[in-house]
């Protein structure tokens, strides 16, 4: 399986997991500037999942709640206590300011969909595998549904509504119709966000580079040979904004 | 009335190679699937569900969550006393003001069980014991004993598919609003026209009351019929707290219980004589569809083989009910036969192309279908040049190999209903309450009913997705093409008709002398007589013209073949399988969007390749419970998983003269078989199970040890 995606660009979220890149220089690997640290070995998705939403409470809960709680205190020691309650959070989406109140732990995936309405950007796997949640930060692909809103601050987020005004196409958008590269479509405004970040950083695409560019998404009707002439064909025509 | 399809040489839009017509809207992100619906108010909702695959509820408290930030309402779907049949099933949903409260309060849900044993295991029927399984089916036809005296050759093996998911993108759920004692229901369904009874019921109104409405959705492949505990609960939520819920499963409960394909497996004993014709058949099938039993598969797939002999036993474990998955027991059947057959040509040293010819007489009406997809798919595969016998293929790690596969779907039509109308201002809709899942439904529809009415695409409106239009079936066995386009062709010769005895006097013609093409309404062949469209519509004066038309049998047809070849590289010291390359010939009858058509081949090759390669639900026994709901562990292709893939759709007039169709189903029947076949012949062993895993790969290969089954 190819699901990561090496080389277009490094998805925010996957340090979730910190066995699965052990070198630092991993592009993978990198932080936005300002994202929080995971080093102590606790995030709020490791949390979220390690509990689940089963009825009774489980071992797992127990464990986390004791790293819940060092982690907890650590962030009091050096002064970096927010929330749990909303916070006064600022994003830049699409070119234009947006005042939030959030709690810390929202991602950004849920402050685009459900305070902002910015529902392009779709909610599949919920932990940085599928690429349906793509968009891009500071000209990269970024998995929102594993970046928190509160890190995404003072970046320039650009989601799939930011593409093209909302009567006109974007080229890459428009080559995805043109080749029939979307069935259900639930996860095209993710692979396009991909594609787009591909486009802006590979002048000349090809089969192999796509591909791996590419496989950090994931689509189950199977639309991926219309894909891969939609970015070969958006290339030939200058498909980038 | 004359509602027969245009002739081939006499058709603007049928058949053409046409983009999808909300392909815009998806490709923008703009268009609002269910789980994107934000209405002013709304609360999220989530369901409370057990961890044990077998319990009896002694005790429920929510007092605590009741109590917790944001949240509005909890309704019990599943109270005291009631027995647990599997992990994931449902017990209390509620709502909250985000959706991080209603995980927060979800987790102060207080539920106590007496755990229950449980059987989880996907495994063999002697291994499963009499308590977990059940007789379906024992069936002999002609002599088997005397069929296999008579084989030359027999070859014995046992061959399976093991339990998927659906695992949609859109994950299972709705938004529920009520306004008064109305409820607007929207889903991701497949099943626009027929939900709403069953929520209404649930939640106590006249079905009157529910509008369902599913403009797009992320994708269902036979999940997404029912209205559904989450769809009951999410009423009753949003009745309780006065406000609008949003309620969308989440991705581990989404593969825990909204859907599963059943497993089959089987050991097959098959005889041929040495010209290859087959001549016996006995086969023990099994699998499991969760706590009920599975339906009874007819075995062997398309091959009447003459003497044959059949058992089927279900295996009944505490696991998520299996759903239709994408034609029902077909994927399964194909594996375990055409290996089987594969299996026996390896033995009888034929050649599987050569074997499969052989055996055509005995597959009956389509034999003539598959005679011509086989000598087609071999020339794209280039069959002839690239086979070698089993297992002779050089001495590196990396062997390469060829496999086929035949398959066979029905894809009558289902019963739909279409109002078509036009208007004194020249525009012209059409409307039906059925759906389209991603195949290119409301794209069919539009182009029938441009194609009737000899206007641009463009110029006409599809309306589809809610349950305000008329009726339409639901969209499964690929039962959606045939009906909606029949009926939408019938609404609209209807309606032109109509238009034509308006305006034939002022055309110094009659009705039946006139003709829609080119945009405009003119006596047949004569473009010196005639009306632009526009013209001819403000004739009506103010009353649009309404013409209603139901599916029609004579317009379409049912019954197809589908060859597939599939060619693979196997790494035989790490198990890994690479598709190179997999050939699909497909007829479907009459073609109405060779793109979408087209599409719908290729997605459904990508389906097979995922999973015949890497798509496995895993139960675990000691905790039963599934051990990969999430999307890392239960794996789907990628882009670079799928090779290179070839779709050759057959349109010949033989295929066109039957009418139209259904697609969705046939070409996800064979990557299975195909693929496992490849893989044979590429190592020299066959790997009994999809999917095939690296694992199963290396224990066929004799260098890996492990279990399964």
């Amino acid at each position: 399986m190819s699901n990561k995606n090496p080389h277009s660009a490094p998805r925010a979220g996957q340090e979730d997991d910190p066995q699965a890149h052990q070198s630092d220089d991993h592009p993978q690997k990198r932080k936005l500037p300002g994202e929080s640290s995971s080093q102590g070995g606790f995030s709020r998705r490791d949390f979220i999942r390690g509990t689940g939403i089963a009825g009774v409470a489980m071992s797992a809960t127990v464990l986390l709640g004791d790293e819940v709680a060092k982690a907890t205190g650590r962030a009091q020691a050096e002064g970096k206590w927010m929330g749990p309650g909303p916070v006064d959070i600022t994003l830049r989406i699409n070119g234009q300011t947006h005042k939030l109140q959030l709690e810390p732990r929202v991602t950004l995936l849920d402050a685009l969909r459900d305070r902002l309405d910015l529902t392009g950007a779709k909610k599949i796997c919920d932990r940085a595998t599928c690429g349906a949640c793509t968009v891009i930060i500071d000209g990269k692909a970024h998995y929102s549904c594993t970046s928190l809103a509160i890190d995404a601050q003072g970046h320039d987020i650009q989601t799939i509504e930011g593409l093209a005004p909302e009567d006109k196409l974007h080229p890459m958008s428009q080559a995805f119709v043109d080749n029939d590269a979307q069935q259900c479509g639930f996860c095209t405004p993710g692979f396009v966000m991909a594609c787009k970040a591909y486009l802006d950083h590979e002048k000349n695409p090809t089969y192999e580079g796509l591909q791996k560019a590419l496989g950090g998404n994931l689509c189950r009707c199977g639309t991926y040979i219309g894909i891969r002439h939609a970015v070969l064909e958006a290339a030939q025509k200058g498909g980038r904004a | 009335m004359d509602y027969k399809w245009p002739a081939a040489d006499q058709r603007a839009l049928i058949g053409k190679r046409i983009s999808r017509i909300d392909g815009p809207w998806k490709s923008s992100g703009r268009v609002k699937y269910t789980y994107d619906v934000n209405r002013p108010g709304m609360l999220y909702g989530l369901m409370v569900t057990s961890p044990y695959a077998h319990a009896k509820i002694t005790k429920i408290d929510t007092s605590e969550a009741e109590q917790m930030p944001g949240v509005k309402a909890v309704q019990i779907m599943f109270g005291e006393g009631k027995e647990v049949l599997w992990a994931g099933q449902e017990i209390v949903a509620l709502a909250a003001e985000t959706e991080d409260q209603a995980r927060d309060a979800a987790r102060k849900v207080k539920i106590e069980y007496q755990q229950l044993p449980h059987f989880v295991l996907d495994t063999t029927p002697d291994k499963a014991g009499s308590e977990h399984t059940k007789d379906l089916t024992e069936r002999t036809a002609g002599d088997p004993t005397a069929g296999f005296q008579q084989a030359e050759v027999t070859s014995e093996g046992r061959y399976g598919a093991s339990v998927i998911t659906h695992c949609c993108m859109e994950s299972h759920g709705q938004v529920t609003e009520w306004k008064g004692d109305s409820l607007t229901f929207w889903a991701t369904t497949q099943n626009v026209s027929g939900i709403g009874g069953e929520v209404a019921q649930g939640v106590g109104i006249p079905a009157s009351k529910v509008e369902v409405i599913s403009p797009v959705m992320g994708g269902g492949f036979g999940s997404k019929f029912a209205g559904e505990t989450w769809g009951v609960a999410c009423a009753q939520l949003a009745k309780k707290a006065g406000r609008p819920v949003k309620m969308m499963l989440e991705r581990d409960h989404e593969l825990m219980v909204a859907g599963a394909r059943p497993s089959m497996y089987a050991d097959v004993k098959v005889g041929a004589k040495r010209d290859g014709t087959l001549v016996a058949w006995d086969s023990h099938s099994w699998g499991t569809a969760g706590p009920a039993a599975p339906g009874a598969p007819p075995l062997p797939y398309i091959f009447k083989i003459p003497n044959n002999h059949v058992k089927h036993t279900g295996v009944l474990t505490n696991t998520g009910p299996a759903r239709a998955w994408r034609a029902p027991n077909h994927p399964q059947m194909c594996v375990i036969t055409m290996c089987a057959l594969d299996d026996l040509a390896a033995k009888l040293h034929m050649d599987p192309y050569d074997f499969f010819v052989k055996n055509l007489d005995i597959t009956g009406e389509r034999a003539k279908t598959y005679t011509a997809e086989l000598a087609k798919a071999a020339e794209l595969m280039e069959w002839k040049k690239k086979w070698h016998p089993r297992g002779e293929s050089g001495s590196g790690p990396i062997k390469r190999g060829l496999g086929l596969s035949i398959h066979t779907w029905g894809g009558a039509a289902n019963m739909s209903n279409c109002a078509a109308t036009i208007r004194p201002d020249g525009s012209a809709e059409v409307a039906l309450g059925t759906q389209d899942l991603g195949v290119g439904c409301r794209t069919v529809v539009g182009i029938v009913a441009a194609e009737t009415f000899g206007l641009p695409l463009e110029a006409v409106t599809v309306n589809i997705g809610d349950s305000k239009y008329p009726a339409a079936g639901a969209s499964g066995g690929s039962t959606t093409s045939g009906g909606v386009s029949s009926a939408t062709r019938r609404a609209t010769v209807e309606a032109v008709n109509q238009l034509f005895a308006k305006v034939a006097p002022s055309l110094g013609s009659t009705p039946d002398q006139l003709e829609a093409v080119g945009g405009q309404i003119r006596v047949k062949g004569n473009s010196s007589k005639s009306l632009s469209w526009k013209q001819a519509c403000a004739k009506l004066g103010t009353t649009p013209i309404t013409a209603t038309g139901k599916t029609s049998r004579d317009l379409t047809s049912q019954g197809v073949g589908g060859v597939q070849m599939a060619e693979v590289a196997v790494d035989t010291e790490t198990g890994i399988v690479r598709v190179q390359k997999i050939v699909a010939v497909q007829d479907c009858g009459m073609i109405i969007d060779l793109k979408t058509a087209e599409s719908q081949v290729y997605g459904a090759l990508i389906m097979g390749v995922t999973y015949s390669l890497y798509e496995e639900k895993i139960m675990d026994q000691q905790t039963g419970r599934c051990l990969n709901p999430n999307m890392e562990f239960y794996k789907l292709a990628g882009i670079g998983d799928v090779g290179e893939l070839v779709v050759h759709m057959m349109t010949d007039p033989d295929d066109d003269k039957r009418g139209v169709i259904g697609l969705g189903e046939p070409p996800v029947i064979s990557p299975g078989a195909s693929l496992s076949n490849a893989v044979a012949n590429a190592i020299g062993a066959r790997v009994p199970y999809i999917p095939m895993t690296p694992q199963r790969v290396l224990e066929a290969l004799g260098t890996s040890k492990g279990g399964m089954a």
